[in-house]
């Protein structure tokens, strides 16, 4: 067999089509153009493409880098002009200003498709590829956080996906040497077929050093660093744009080397401060080509690559396969002329490959040479500003009017509201993720304040004294479910609460990244919840004021005709200005009060309690009111800063109930609680929405805090007393009726389903 | 008193054992790149945790032919304090410096979280400022941190006193005898699978490490004392 993978490769390096056999044999499909696309680029060239031309085109048109599905509606992100925003989305990271001189770089990114093949080396390289956003910008990363969204774990396809994802993330971001302070994890049968692995990373540093992906300077050198260039993940890019990953080999998929990423943030960072850098940018999605192609357009220059001097892993590679070719831990750099060796030196003592492989020009083409003889050569603005722009329909599907579909409210009373509560703690959505982030190392460079498993993570600053000051709170959210039953609304939750979780911990929120997973935007459905998601986010972001400063584009989840539920990803950083204001949300101390701020739930619909209990999503989702969101985040937090604040967690998945439960378990305290309710026990309980913050406060300070809350007119109910009888007890009086409705159980018994349910899973 | 802490490729803690250094004792820390032959003018070593060279072939396995662990051997011979942190004890072994090796741990999965340990003897440079028998919180985060040898050199480092760290409640890695921590017979060579230098503040969870910078502190003045 042996000799016929070598007569391949002798084929693939020597036996390229011509452009002739190209159009006859229309070999374009394969690479993901449409015929359209195709006779687009024949006007553009005045001649047909050759089987380098027509390969680049294909990964620079893709859905993946020319976002031509999703650009129109991405505007409605728009950030320009924010005062907080150094840098917005069109770099490799978003930038924004923190104070005292510092900046936060930040972004999230997908790594769905490949994950959904290899789920170990997918999710791994999904993380070195966002680290790597992050360093190229000058920032040094301090933190990681992902998303991440599977099918049912009673399923062994996806606890193998699952578990290997996971281990993915752990196994890269450990040895990179940057904590991993979390995220979220979600299991609906929705993602079976397409998890969504979606990494975040958080960057810090000077503002005045902000590194950019420019090819500036005619004559600057371009450096190629870092690993050599493999046969692996060529044509990455197209294969993310393309439905049903599982048809297509796993030879598209990357394999990630840590070790390799370790060293090229180091010697990157040392680089940058030596002042011997133009531009720098991260070879990620279709590799040389996007990276060389993306700078040269940034500074409106050309660059000529000659595809000889790359240093490969494999021999007789094409130029095709060199311009192609995803090789993980790789970057491009534009030195300052003349001052190669300098930058060359510091890769040296690094022990990476350095290599001058092109330069700078001022013809405004991408040329790539083979041993200086000419392999192809198109515009950069052909490339990249010339990809073709779609107005896709958008068409409300009929799914959202079914009376069906949205009958979470005409579910039959719970029969046992303790029983459905151990059920929700058992579910692995609600149930603790220590399983997952105990294999994450949430305490290199220890700073970590608050670690995984509460409302936000925070990774504290340090200052002069060589203590800490301050603190860069960060979270990861969103809601599949609400978005597939109501796409708009689904949307400004996502915003919400992430928003609601930074303020729990004690921070202001400051600014997101989005990561926006969705199905087939061919489809009029999937489109309308495409733009109907994005304008939530956007309508939301305004009234947080948190600009939106990155994100990333995921379409085309979808297997067999089957699309996931729309999945935008709101990836959010706030800073706690003192960090004796950091909270946590395990309960502290027996006789303190309980009390809930915002409003009651006003539907089942959406929550997991209604899918548990009907077996599919129930909508509707629950409404929003973004005026009393902001109100109701500003009392929390501004009580939190009069110190009156011991504990605070947010009413999410699960609703009142699991908070409740969460809170006691963590503490290791119990509950004694009884308030007034209007309608059913479990809508009080269960159901979800609604700007909701449980906050425990000494007795003292109870009064103030409610003066607070009635001042800004956010509603406030006294739900009862932490208590050291280690029991969840709960009495609802029922405003019409006699009777009192009651949930009492062992702090114990919470504590089980809640700790076991994952690990039971995968055992 | 003057600390060194190796840097090899990969090494991820380096910083973290620097800062803790300069947060607790206050005292001068160089990072010394691994390709560095001397460790003269030294007077603590610590090889940090982290991936050195990936890990790749084994924990420790390339790191231990690197220049400065010739120079590190020296400075152990030479009776001078060598502390390894996590990887920095699975490259001590691998050199040689200490019996025994680190397995992958029993879960067969990375593990982080801050576990208790018993300090089970206070006579060395690491821990005399603890007491014999007090029950510390420390972090761990590493996959290959189960302690193994044979029965024979088991016995031989209880019958020693070499064994300074057990873990007090859960085992998490599955370690023989259920060791955290451990000395070379000179008890000038510490290996300890925990990251005291991620526990020198409160912000962090726990303030228990200190003690063991303020050990190395007090034995080096004791020991300038007496030489005076």
């Amino acid at each position: 067999m042996a000799h016929e993978t070598v007569d391949e490769m002798t084929q693939s390096a020597l036996a390229e089509p011509s452009p002739e056999q190209i159009r006859a044999r229309r070999l374009y499909r394969e690479m993901g153009l449409c015929d359209e696309e195709y006779e687009r680029i024949c006007t553009i060239l005045a001649r047909e493409p050759n089987h380098v031309e027509t390969g680049v085109f294909s990964v620079m048109w893709s859905e993946h880098c020319s976002y031509k599905s999703s650009k129109r509606v991405l505007r409605l992100l728009s950030s320009a002009g924010h005062p907080r925003v150094l840098q917005g989305p069109g770099e490799n990271a978003g930038v924004i200003d923190i104070g005292d001189g510092l900046g936060l770089a930040f972004k999230m990114e997908s790594h769905n498709h490949p994950s959904a093949i290899e789920p170990f080396q997918g999710a791994a390289t999904g993380v070195g590829g966002i680290i790597r956003d992050v360093f190229t910008m000058g920032a040094r990363p301090i933190a990681l956080l992902n998303s991440l969204r599977f099918g049912p774990l009673d399923s062994e396809r996806n606890r193998y996906l699952f578990g290997h994802a996971v281990a993915g993330i752990a196994a890269y971001g450990n040895c990179v040497g940057i904590p991993t302070l979390g995220g979220e994890v979600v299991f609906d049968p929705a993602y079976t077929h397409n998890p969504l692995v979606n990494a975040m990373c958080v960057g810090l540093m000077r503002q005045g050093r902000i590194a950019r992906g420019v090819a500036s300077g005619v004559g600057n050198p371009l450096l190629l660093v870092g690993a050599k260039t493999g046969r692996d993940g060529i044509h990455g890019a197209t294969f993310a744009s393309v439905e049903d990953p599982h048809s297509r080999e796993r030879s598209a998929v990357q394999v990630g080397d840590p070790f390799m990423e370790k060293l090229l943030l180091e010697a990157c960072l040392e680089l940058l401060d030596a002042d011997v850098v133009v531009g720098i940018q991260d070879l990620g999605a279709a590799g040389l080509t996007s990276s060389s192609a993306e700078m040269a357009s940034r500074a409106g220059s050309g660059v000529e690559i000659d595809v000889a001097l790359v240093p490969c892993r494999e021999a007789d590679m094409s130029a095709y396969e060199i311009m192609l070719s995803e090789s993980q831990e790789r970057m491009l750099v534009v030195a300052r002329r003349g001052r190669e060796e300098e930058a060359q030196a510091v890769f040296t003592k690094w022990g990476l490959d350095a290599v001058v492989v092109g330069r700078v020009t001022d013809e405004k083409t991408l040329r790539i040479l083979r041993a200086g003889a000419l392999a192809a050569e198109m515009a950069v603005t052909a490339l990249v500003d010339e990809a073709p722009l779609y107005d896709r329909p958008a068409a409300r599907p009929a799914y959202l009017d079914d009376p069906q579909m949205m009958s979470a409210d005409a579910l039959p009373d719970s029969h046992n509201l303790a029983a459905d509560l151990l059920d929700l703690l058992a579910r692995p959505t609600v149930a603790s993720k220590a399983w997952v982030y105990r294999q994450y190392d949430s305490m290199v460079r220890a700073a970590t304040a608050l670690r995984p498993g509460g409302d936000a993570a925070v990774v504290a600053l340090p200052s002069l004294d060589c203590g800490f000051q301050r603190g860069v709170a960060m979270t990861t959210d969103g809601n599949g479910r609400y978005v597939y039953l109501d796409p708009r609304t689904g949307g400004m939750h996502a915003v919400a609460e992430a928003a609601r979780n930074l303020t729990c911990s004690g921070a202001r929120p400051l600014a997101v990244t989005d990561c926006l997973n969705f199905g087939n935007p061919e489809k009029a459905g999937v489109f309308y919840q495409f733009v109907e998601s994005v304008t939530g986010i956007a309508e939301a972001c305004r009234a947080l004021d948190v600009p939106v400063v990155s994100g990333n584009v995921s379409f085309y989840n979808e297997t067999n005709g089957e699309d996931i539920f729309p999945t935008p990803i709101i990836g959010m950083v706030g800073v706690a200005d003192n960090l004796d204001h950091l909270t946590t949300i395990a309960l502290k101390e027996s006789g303190n009060m309980l009390a809930l701020l915002g409003a009651a739930a006003e539907t089942l619909g959406g929550s997991e309690y209604a899918a548990l209990r009907g077996g599919r999503p129930l909508g509707p989702t629950p409404p929003i009111d973004l005026d009393l969101e902001a109100r109701t985040q500003l009392v929390c937090r501004e009580a939190i800063q009069a110190g009156w604040v011991r504990a605070a967690h947010d009413v999410s998945d699960g609703g009142l109930a699991v908070t409740l439960s969460e809170m006691c378990i963590t503490g290791d305290l119990g509950a004694d609680l009884t308030w007034e309710i209007e309608g059913r026990a479990d809508l009080a309980l269960f159901g979800e929405g609604g700007p909701r913050i449980v906050v425990e406060a000494r007795e003292a300070d109870l009064a103030a805090l409610e003066r607070s809350a009635r001042e800004r007119n956010v509603p406030f109910i006294t739900l009862g007393r932490v208590s050291e009888q280690k029991t969840l007890s709960i009495q609802l009086e029922q405003a019409q009726r006699p009777e009192t409705l009651e949930l009492s159980a062992p702090i114990v018994a919470l504590r089980e389903p809640w700790e076991e349910a994952i690990p039971w899973a995968m055992r | 008193m003057r600390f060194a802490v190796v840097v090899f490729p990969g090494s991820n803690c380096d910083e973290d054992a620097a800062h803790a250094i300069t947060r607790v004792l206050g005292a001068p820390v160089d990072l010394v790149w691994h390709q560095t032959a001397s460790l003269h003018g030294y007077d603590v070593v610590i090889i940090p945790g982290g991936f050195a060279y990936g890990d790749y072939l084994r924990a420790g396995a390339i790191a231990r032919f690197s220049p400065v662990m010739t120079a590190v051997a020296e400075h152990a011979a030479a009776g001078k304090p060598v502390l390894g942190i996590c990887n920095g004890f699975q490259i001590l072994t691998e050199a040689g410096l200490l019996p025994g090796t680190l397995l992958a741990n029993d879960s067969l999965q990375f593990r982080c979280e801050i576990v208790t340990a018993r300090v089970e003897t206070t006579a060395t440079a690491f821990t005399c400022a603890y007491q014999e028998g007090q029950v510390i919180r420390l972090p761990i985060a590493h996959g290959q941190g189960a302690y193994y040898a044979d029965d024979v050199t088991l016995a031989e480092l209880r019958r020693h006193d070499q064994i300074v760290f057990r873990y007090a409640d859960e085992n998490p890695n599955g370690s023989a005898d259920n060791i955290a921590g451990i000395v070379n017979r000179q008890r000038n060579v510490l290996g300890m699978m925990p990251h005291p230098e991620r526990a020198v503040h409160e912000l962090l969870g726990s303030t228990d490490g200190a003690p063991l910078f303020t050990s190395l502190l007090r034995s080096w003045e004791r020991q300038a004392t007496h030489g005076a």
